[in-house]
Order: structure tokens, then sequence, then C-alpha cells
């Protein structure tokens, strides 16, 4: 099979350049790193629609409130950490406590961001996301699933935050594979064991399962794309079918998409789990693939928790 | 300023602008424009200004620097290795795995370094904190801090400016780097900081304008403020985004660029030319 890489904010970049075209009020927001997260495709286009807010993602976060509140659909990016981070307060008291309409667009997720060390590298994001009232977290896995992910955000109403990453990652998914907010999907069927995944760990998660097969192990690759609302039937299917899981994913095992994994298998089936992430620690700099080796995030360290998950059955 | 100490001076700021290079073109990511534009500034505070000490860089009443643009890690390593902080060998990790020298500055793991940053808008507020402490605990010492002009759309700088003026934060001194330009352009296109200098002396700010490339003219500024009591003082000084590297000048786009090979054999070229 041959691989094609992509940035997922690749993907943002294009459904904006969609909506621009195809919805009136969508207007976009960003905080002086509009290269980064392709918001500058948008601008060129449409720079009448486009504002640049400077280095001021607070304020950035209460003007588009006031764009929503007058009928916009404001698409607000900037790096992860400053977005979720800088203006949490913002996005739960001014936006999510009212239910506004407003899209989070949050680039430089996780700890392949590399060389520019801990404090560019989101590893927070869906934790302190996820648990904001109203707000649903969605987590795409690749460039494809990135643009489709923001059409549906556009088209939903209500504070959605979408998180891409830096680097290209392979793609994964096609123009047709079927894609529902709140709904995960079977990428591969398995007995043995629930590999539960998302963004850049699909891929890793799919290639574990290939290794894991050429050892008789049968696992269930899962991307779990929406951390909320989470799919609870495919989790607590994945968990009766196949009794163990593994959750992988490019965050904070604390708060997480594995946490919300375990919130909702603990309650309703519960089975051992093993997760992959970063542990309680701050990133540094490295180049990407030295950094997902280093804290334990590639298909290798998948492979090895599911074997020690299957013992624990 | 005598003319051999100048002389002196203009020399170092020479070997920090070509280390700046040289560690760039290495580590092939990292900040070249907002380094280069605020090369007098960390010489003349590193070599001639601050009470520090390179053995001893947690002394308790040495003066601090806030690098609050912290995306200048790369000229304030530069100083802090020839100052004599750590061998200069260090400055080819930079950004690499294990390194000591992070994309952005980590007081934790690099000596000399007093305050963490990479997070735009926050270092004022921690030099106040300093000056503070220092209050309190009956040390002389002066907290340098340095801004950038693109950083001051962040509200915080706002609060933080309050904050030293209600406080009488005499012992804080401010840098602008004012080399009006940010990431997306100008910073008067992207969402206009000025006038500066009105803006901090309606906050209550001593203010100076200075020419940030003129070591005479910094230290002229620098002992200005510390004559006055009572009152921070915001150091507002003009520069060129990329000094020094006659294709960098006063482009954006080589805010977050590294030089290749070529680029870098170049530089160095025009900063030999100089020395
Ligand atoms: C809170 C925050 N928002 C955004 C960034 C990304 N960023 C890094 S440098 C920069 C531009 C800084 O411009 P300026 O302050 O003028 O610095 P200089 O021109 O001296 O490099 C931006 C937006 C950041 N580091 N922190
Ligand atoms: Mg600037």
């Amino acid at each position: 099979m041959e691989i094609k890489n992509k940035p997922t904010r690749d993907g943002y970049g294009e459904a904006l350049l969609i909506l621009g075209e195809t919805n009136k009020n969508v207007v976009v927001l960003d905080a002086d790193v509009a290269k980064s997260t392709r918001a500058d495709w948008f601008s060129d286009k449409y720079p009448e629609r486009f504002i640049d807010m400077g280095i001021a993602e607070q304020d950035m976060l209460g003007t588009a409130a006031g764009l929503s509140i007058a009928g916009k659909i404001p698409f607000v990016s900037t790096y992860g950490v400053f977005l979720a981070g800088r203006a949490w307060d913002q996005i739960r008291t001014t936006i999510c406590y009212s239910n506004l309409n407003v899209k989070l667009g949050g680039a430089h997720g996780g700890i392949s961001v590399g060389p520019d060390g801990a404090t560019h590298q989101g590893l927070e994001e869906v934790a302190i996301m996820r648990v904001l009232p109203n707000m649903t977290v969605v987590v795409p896995c690749d460039a494809i699933e990135t643009k489709k992910a923001t059409l549906a955000a556009a088209a939903m109403y209500g504070p959605c935050y979408l998180r891409f990453g830096r680097e290209a990652v392979p793609i994964v998914t096609e123009e047709n594979t079927p894609f529902e907010i709140g709904k995960g999907y079977v990428l591969k069927d398995g007995k043995d064991v629930s590999i539960i995944a998302n963004g850049s760990m699909v891929f890793e998660a799919l290639r574990a399962s290939e290794e894991l097969q050429k050892e008789g192990i049968e696992a269930r690759v899962i991307n779990l794309h929406t951390v909320k609302p989470i799919d609870e039937n495919i989790l607590i299917k994945a968990a009766y079918d196949t009794g163990a899981i593994v959750t992988a994913e490019e965050h904070q095992i604390t708060g997480g998409m594995g946490s919300a994994v375990a919130e909702i298998v603990s309650r309703n089936q519960p089975v051992p789990i093993e997760m992959i992430g970063i542990f309680d620690t701050f990133g540094e700099s490295g180049t990407p693939d030295e950094l997902m080796t280093k804290y334990g995030l590639t298909y290798l360290d998948i492979i090895k928790a599911a074997k020690r998950v299957i013992e624990r059955k | 300023m005598n003319s051999e100490l100048l002389k002196q001076l203009k020399c170092k700021t020479i070997n920090i602008r070509r280390d700046i290079i040289t560690m760039l073109e290495e580590s092939k990511s990292g900040h070249p424009g907002g380094s280069l534009s605020a090369t007098e500034i960390l010489t003349y505070l590193y070599f001639k200004e601050m009470n520090i000490d390179p053995k001893d860089p947690q002394k308790r009443d040495r003066d601090r620097f806030v690098l609050s643009k912290g995306h200048g890690a790369p000229v304030l390593y530069a100083a802090l290795a020839n100052r004599g902080y750590f061998d200069k060998s260090e400055l080819m990790k930079l950004r690499k795995i294990d390194s000591m020298l992070q994309g952005h500055p980590d007081m934790k793991g690099t000596p000399g370094v007093d305050m963490s940053t990479g997070s735009l808008g926050q270092g004022l507020s921690a030099a106040n904190g300093m000056a503070l402490a220092g209050r309190l605990d009956n040390l002389d010492y002066r907290v340098f801090v340095l801004i950038g002009d693109g950083e001051l759309q962040e509200g915080q700088i706002w609060e933080a400016a309050m904050t030293a003026a209600h406080y009488k934060l005499d012992h804080v001194t401010a840098f602008l780097d004012h080399n009006h330009l940010q990431i997306d352009g100008l910073n008067e296109e992207v969402k206009g900081v000025e006038p500066v200098d009105k803006k901090w002396e309606a906050f209550g700010w001593n203010v100076i304008k200075i020419n940030g490339h003129s070591l005479e003219e910094i230290e002229s500024a620098v002992e200005a403020a510390k004559l006055v009591k009572g009152k921070p003082t915001m150091i507002i000084a003009e520069t060129v985004k990329g000094k020094g590297v006659s294709y960098m000048e006063n482009q954006a786009g080589w805010h977050g660029v590294t030089p290749n090979a070529e680029q870098a054999k170049l530089a160095m070229c025009e900063l030999e030319v100089e020395a």
C-alpha cells in the first residue's frame, strides 16, 4: 500500500475555503499564526471575512463570542496551547455557558510539534476542553478527516474544538469513509483486544494491529475521532467482544481520550485497559520521530500494551 | 562609555550574531529575526550592566533578566555561552533532543536563564514579582525584561504595566524590541500598537526612546532609569528585525525560518566585514 502524508491542518485550510464559498456567515479569526494554522488560505481568498486579532488570544475568543451572538459562525484558530489554554475562561464562561456557536481550530496539538519544545506542544487541550459542558471535541486522524470534521463542525450548532497537528501524517481514510461527529468507527475488526486511537495514533494503531496479526493476535482498531460526545455503544461493544482495551493518543493520559474511554467502560462493561499517551510530564525539543519514540507513542508501544492487557484478561 | 569598552562590546555583538547564525543553521529551526534585533540590548546587559556571576547563576542578589519574547532564545543562549555560563559547544545542540537548550528558555535546564518563557505576554508580570520580592527581602537587584512589539497585543502586558506603576517598581526596567514586525507582517497591519510611547506614559511609566542598536544610547537609558525613583522605566528601542544580515533585515519572512548553508555563509561574510 502506498502511503501519502499530509498535515491535518491542511484539511482545516481546505474546509475553510469550501465554507467561505458555501456559507457567507462563516468568518475566520486568527492570532498572528495564520500561516501555521492554514487560516491564511481563507484570508487570501476572503480578506473581508478574515479578522487578524494579533497576539491576543483571550480577546479573540471574546470577539468570536460577540460575532456568534450576532449570527456569524466564527472559526477561531491558533496553536492549541494558546487557544484552549490561554483563553480557557473565555471559552468556558463566555462561550460554553451560553452555548455559543463558536468553532475552535487548535493547531500544533501533540508532542510531534517537535523542536519548538514544551511551551508549544499542546498535550492538555482534550482534557481541558472535554470537561466543559456544551463543548464538542474532535481529534481527526488525517487531512481528509480533518476536512470532514471542519465541515461537520460548521453544520452543527454549538461550541466545537477541533485538534490538529503540525507534521505531515499518513492518510488513512478516504473521501467516502463515513464521518459523523460523535460516532467512532471500526477500521479493522478483531476479537482479542481493541485498540482505540485518535489523531496521529490511528496510523500507529493500524500498524500495530498488522504486526500483532503476524503473531496470531486479532486486534480490533477503532478510530475514536470524537472524544465528546463520546460513542458509548462502540466502546461497550468493544469491551464486551474483545475483553481488553488499549487506548492511544498524543496527549496526557490524565483527562484525555483514554480517560474518557475508561469513564464509560468502567461503568458499563469493565475490562482491563492499558493507555498509551504522555505520562504526566511536559515535552521537550527534538525531532517529531525522536520524541514519539522517547515518549512511547509508536506502534511498538501499542504492541507491548496490547500484549500486557491481554495477559490481564 | 570609553572607546575601548565600546570596541569590546561591539566585538561581542558580532560574535553573538555569528553564534546565532551558526546555531540556527545547525538546528534548522528557530527564530533569527527577533534574536538579531535584540543583540545589542542583551550584549550590553550581560557584558556591562548586570550584577551576575556565571560561576554562581543562582546568586541571591543578582540582577535578573526575563526574555518575555521567549522565541528570542538564540540571542539569550549566545549571550550566556559567551559570558561563560556554559560551554559554547552546547549551542550546536539547540533544539535537539536531550539538549539543555530548549526551543524556548527553560529556567530548570539552562544555567543563567532566570525565567521560562515562550507563551507571549507573561514575562513582565514575572519581572514585577521578582522586583516585589527584592523589595521585601531588602535586596537591591534590578530586573530587566525584553518585550516584543507584537507581544504588546497581549492584554496581560497592560495588566502588568498597571501593576508595576501601582507598586512603584523602579527596579523594573523593560525594553521594547520595537522592530515593527511580527509573524503575519507589520504590527500596524496586523493590529496597531502605536503610539507606544504615549501608551506607556499614560500607564504611569518613565519612557525613554533610543536607537536599540546603539550601545551608548542603551547605556545612557539604563543609567537614566536607575535615577528615576517610584516609577518603572520602559526603554523603547527602535530596532531592525534581522539586524546585521542584509537579506534578513526588515523581512517578516525571516521571523521563524533558518538559513541554509549558503545563506549562513553569506551572513557570516557580512558579519566579518563589520568586525
Ligand atoms: C501566547 C502566544 N501566542 C502566539 C505565539 C506565537 N508567536 C511566536 S513569536 C510571535 C510573534 C512575535 O512578534 P514580536 O513580539 O513582535 O516579536 P519579534 O518581532 O521581536 O520577534 C508569535 C505570534 C506565542 N509564542 N505565544
Ligand atoms: Mg516585533
